[in-house]
């Protein structure tokens, strides 16, 4: 995959045949109806820089910025346009352009990017302290005193919105190798993420627990590298590659039936490792067997054939609806799965969700880049939740999760928000009285 | 102008820039873009190969200010393109490096349901597909359904009379106008047609505009004529192993006296490429496919359906499947309007045509299109709403190679002259714009191209709307 615009086949630009059916897809032009805000814009605007006929500018970059990376598009496009891979070089060329300055900026890029969410014992310890700062009431006391006011501007927009982080991580819950009851008919690995571990690691509890129920031994590395999509996504392609090298390393994809993976926005990014490595000699081979190899949660059930739970999840009847988290839908397909899986709960009723399919804001860290944007469509998905009427909202990306949770508490709403395998584990467990 | 050489990056200082603080005097500031990186987007609309960079982009969303704008741009000689959103397959929105675009989309409000006269009033930039989401619920059906329909502009639709998958029972846009609003090239505010089912007051200038490619005047406004919602419909898919047996069997079905709602045909390279991108179950182990769709009573429907795959097999197809459901039906009929874009998976430049004949000659046009495709070692996918007569032959190339661009154009042009040798025309929805226009004269013959332009000078005297669209 080439690091730049200008270097990138000429012929992935070209695709765009400028027709615009992918227009009404998009979140960022439906806003504002400017060309520039869509899909067939920014990649004109992506040609017109490889054509030496624009600059990598700020603008460019802002650009850049406020597209979600939502691929609604990518799924819209009948003529096989690859925006996941445009748009991935497009923020790489910004990044090597150094057309967004700022002292401040590359500091806590290099703080996050670089240092954090490469070492994951920082990343937990990074964790840890934040859950002190939450618990402590240190959060209140900085609050109120305004202590936060010396945070640089954008981590003071987080702040507030940063997540609860869990009283545990994956490791204290999952042990390193776990096996069904019966026989195991299939021998999987399961990647325990980033932000799920820091802040969902019951969700990669529950995934471990569905999967022993459907046959699956499970092998789960206490510590696992990020797999380097935040990387990808904000430019930083050979942090990203180096990422995958050491997640190749550490669960060598010859040795398992499938890799799985419980979180959209993880999938998207680890199902391309062959076309990230493709020009590394010593690892393309595995890259490319590694892709093969790697299933989210429910395409894998589906595939295996599900074993229907015989409890409920709850004790009461739930009226229950789906939000599609963008790369499980636009950056894997996966659409179908979720919902068979979620049919099969005993003392459910589902019902669609009207735009399940339309980003909800989250988009990594887009909630702090473009808060306005974000915000708008936070609104726009809790409204639609509320039309359904439905008590619990299952989605399968711990960005949406958070995002859904927060737009409902802000609106005054009380459904649960849930991911599928919470749900299923829910019920598997209740099988046992 | 097909195939040319790419204009490049705005060159011209142009006096549109200078009447950008006047604009947004009007507009708003946040509706002026002038900046390169707003202005690149809109250099090109659907058609491959023409590109070009204007002057400044403006979003009006009343009609006074367009007319506003109009009058600011024309005392300034500044030319303006109107601009829908820009899916137009003839380079029609293309601007010139000098030109102002006046872009619609923003000025999309639907203003009057009128559940009596069975109407419905819209701005000129409602998306064509709203305008039947808002009346299905009323059981009412707006028909014209192009393949960009999710998309495309009503306004756009009226200057380009666009057709659609159900033209062959329902007719074109033309048929569902019934009045317009339009801003003439001095500002001033026409309005032609109105309310009544019947009105002959005066000439139809509404006819005049509809099909003008913005070259006229600015449409604002539009009153639609809206028609009951059928009660049934059937969708099959007949099956081909030749190409011209699918052909005779749309000329039967016409002889035959029936009318069914579709008719649209697919090659061989067209259904793999659809089938490819939307998994909708097309055959792509045949030479050609029908998409065949009747809707009305039930019971007619049933009796329509039934003759209709009956002349199909006896034309010679293979097979004909019946579409089990309402989901399949409709999943068929989206897949078949992605057919253009689709087969642009195959090569970077997609060149297509929209020639049109007589029904009884579309046998011979196909015949004729497959074998000039391969005279000029050319790839190419020819699908269409063949119940109208109407091809796409669409050129899979690439335009950065000369050699291949310019057997693409000698193969267009053997085409068009076979084309007007069977009684055919150049476009049958796309219209002229850029892309036809080499070949307007040609089809129109002197005396008649001389009138047509005699018409663009009395309405626009200079020459200041969409200028070198349709004739220089
Ligand atoms: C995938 C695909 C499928 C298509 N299928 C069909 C089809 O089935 N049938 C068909 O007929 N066409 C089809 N088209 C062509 C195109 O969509 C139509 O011509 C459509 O009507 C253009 O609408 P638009 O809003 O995009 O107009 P634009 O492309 O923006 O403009 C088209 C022309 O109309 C003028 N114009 C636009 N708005 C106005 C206005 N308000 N007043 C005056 N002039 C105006 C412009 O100056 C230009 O000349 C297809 C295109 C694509 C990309
Ligand atoms: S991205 Fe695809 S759908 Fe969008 S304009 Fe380009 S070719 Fe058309
Ligand atoms: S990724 Fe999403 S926001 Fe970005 S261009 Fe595509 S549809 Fe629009």
């Amino acid at each position: 995959m080439a690091d730049t615009l200008q270097t990138l086949d000429y012929a992935v630009l070209q695709q765009c045949m400028h027709c615009g059916m992918c227009l009404p897809t998009c979140p960022t032009y439906d806003a504002t109806k400017h060309e520039r805000n869509s899909p067939r814009g920014r990649i004109a605007l992506m040609r017109a820089i490889a054509d030496g006929d624009l600059a990598v500018s700020q603008a460019f970059a802002d650009e850049m910025s406020y597209c979600l990376g939502c691929l609604a598009c990518q799924t819209a496009c009948p003529a096989g346009v690859n925006y996941a891979e445009l748009f991935e070089t497009a923020r790489s060329t910004i990044e090597r352009a150094d057309a967004q300055p700022g002292a401040a900026r590359s500091f806590w890029r290099w703080l996050t990017l670089r240092l954090i969410f490469t070492r994951p014992r920082l990343l937990r310890a990074a964790g840890r302290g934040l859950r002190l700062y939450q618990r402590t009431g240190l959060q209140t006391f900085a609050r109120r005193t305004r202590l936060t006011a010396l945070l640089p501007p954008a981590v003071r927009r987080v702040e507030p919105q940063a997540p609860p982080i869990a009283g545990a991580f994956s490791n204290r819950l999952i042990a390193a190798h776990e096996t069904p009851t019966g026989e195991a008919r299939y021998r999987v690995a399961l990647l325990t993420g980033c932000i799920q571990d820091l802040v969902f690691s019951d969700v990669n509890r529950d995934t471990a627990d569905v999967l022993l129920a459907n046959g699956c031994a499970v092998d789960t590395p206490p510590v696992q590298p990020c797999c380097g999509s935040l990387h990808a996504h904000n430019g930083e392609l050979d942090l990203a590659r180096g990422l995958a090298r050491r997640m190749i390393d550490l669960l060598p994809p010859d040795r398992y039936d499938a890799i799985i993976s419980n979180a959209g926005g993880c999938g998207s990014h680890l199902r391309h490792y062959g076309s990230l490595l493709a020009d590394d000699p010593v690892y393309r081979d595995r890259a490319r067997l590694w892709d093969t190899k790697l299933r989210d949660v429910q395409e894998w059930l589906a595939s295996i054939g599900p074993r229907a739970p015989k409890a409920a999840p709850f004790d009461e009847p739930v009226t229950l609806t789906y939000h599609e988290s963008c790369h499980l839908v636009h950056g894997q397909k996966i659409s179908r799965q979720p919902r068979e899986l979620l049919r099969l709960l005993p003392g459910v009723s589902f019902v669609e969700l009207p735009e399940s399919s339309w980003c909800c804001g989250s988009a990594g860290v887009y909630a702090i880049t473009q808060p306005d944007q974000a915000e708008a469509l936070m609104r726009r998905k809790t409204a639609n939740i509320g039309s359904t009427g439905a008590t619990v909202v299952a989605t399968a990306n711990p960005g949406c999760q958070l995002q859904i949770i927060r737009g409902l508490r802000e609106a005054g709403g009380s459904a649960l928000v849930l991911h599928p395998m919470s749900l299923l584990a829910r019920a598997y467990r209740n099988e046992r009285g | 102008m097909q195939g040319a050489p790419l204009v490049g990056p705005s060159i011209v200082m142009s006096s549109a820039l200078s009447l950008a603080p006047l604009l947004a005097g009007i507009v708003g500031e946040s509706n002026v873009l002038t900046a390169a990186e707003d202005l690149v987007p809109y250099g090109f609309d659907g058609t491959a190969a023409l590109r070009q960079r204007p002057a400044a982009v403006i979003f009006p969303t009343t009609t006074q200010q367009v007319a506003e704008c109009v009058r600011l741009a024309i005392q300034a000689s500044v030319p303006i393109v109107t601009r829908g959103s820009g899916t137009g397959l003839s380079g029609g929105s293309v601007p010139r490096a000098d030109s102002l675009v006046l872009c619609l989309a923003r000025m999309n409000a639907i203003l009057d349901l009128d559940l009596e006269n069975l109407t419905l009033r819209a701005q000129a930039g409602v998306v064509t597909q709203t305008i039947d989401q808002t009346v299905a619920p009323h059981g009412l059906l707006y028909p014209p359904d192009p393949g960009s329909m999710r998309i495309s502009t009503i306004g756009g639709n009226v200057a380009e009379n666009s057709g659609g998958l159900r033209g062959l029972k329902y007719g074109v846009t033309r048929d569902y106008v019934m009045a317009i609003e339009t801003v003439l090239a001095d500002g001033r505010i026409a309005r032609f047609g109105s309310a009544c089912v019947k009105d002959v007051a005066g000439y139809s200038l509404k006819d005049l505009f509809i099909g003008s490619e913005g070259t006229l005047g600015v449409i604002t406004e539009v009153l639609l004529k809206l028609v009951p919602r059928p009660a049934a419909r059937q969708t099959m898919l007949a099956l081909y192993d030749d190409i011209e047996a699918a052909a005779s069997t749309v000329s039967a079905i016409i002889a035959a006296r029936i009318i069914p709602c579709t008719l649209e045909f697919l090659d061989h390279m067209t259904a793999l490429c659809v089938e490819d991108y939307a998994h909708v179950g097309l055959p792509t182990d045949c030479a050609a496919v029908l998409l065949m769709e009747t809707d009305g009573h039930p019971a007619a429907v049933a009796d329509e359906a039934a003759k209709m795959a009956a002349i199909a097999r006896e034309h010679g197809a293979r097979e004909v499947r019946t579409a089990k459901d309402e989901a399949e039906a409709l999943g068929l009929a989206a897949a078949r309007r992605n057919a253009f874009s689709a087969l642009a998976r195959r090569r970077p430049t997609t060149i297509l045509e929209d020639v049109t004949v007589p029904r009884n000659k579309l046998a011979a046009m196909v015949t004729f299109i497959a074998e000039t495709a391969e005279a000029h070692h050319l790839e190419v996918g020819t699908f269409g709403h063949m119940g109208d007569g109407n091809l796409h032959p669409t050129f899979l190339t690439d335009e950065r190679d000369g050699d291949a661009m310019a057997r693409v154009h000698h193969a267009l042009d053997a085409i068009v002259t076979r084309t007007l040798e069977l009684g055919g025309t150049i476009t049958g929805e796309h219209g002229v714009g850029l892309a036809k226009k080499p070949w307007l004269r040609q089809q129109m013959g002197d005396d008649s191209f001389e009138v047509m332009r005699q018409v663009k000078h009395a309405l626009d005297p200079n020459g200041l709307l969409n200028p070198g669209k349709m004739f220089d």
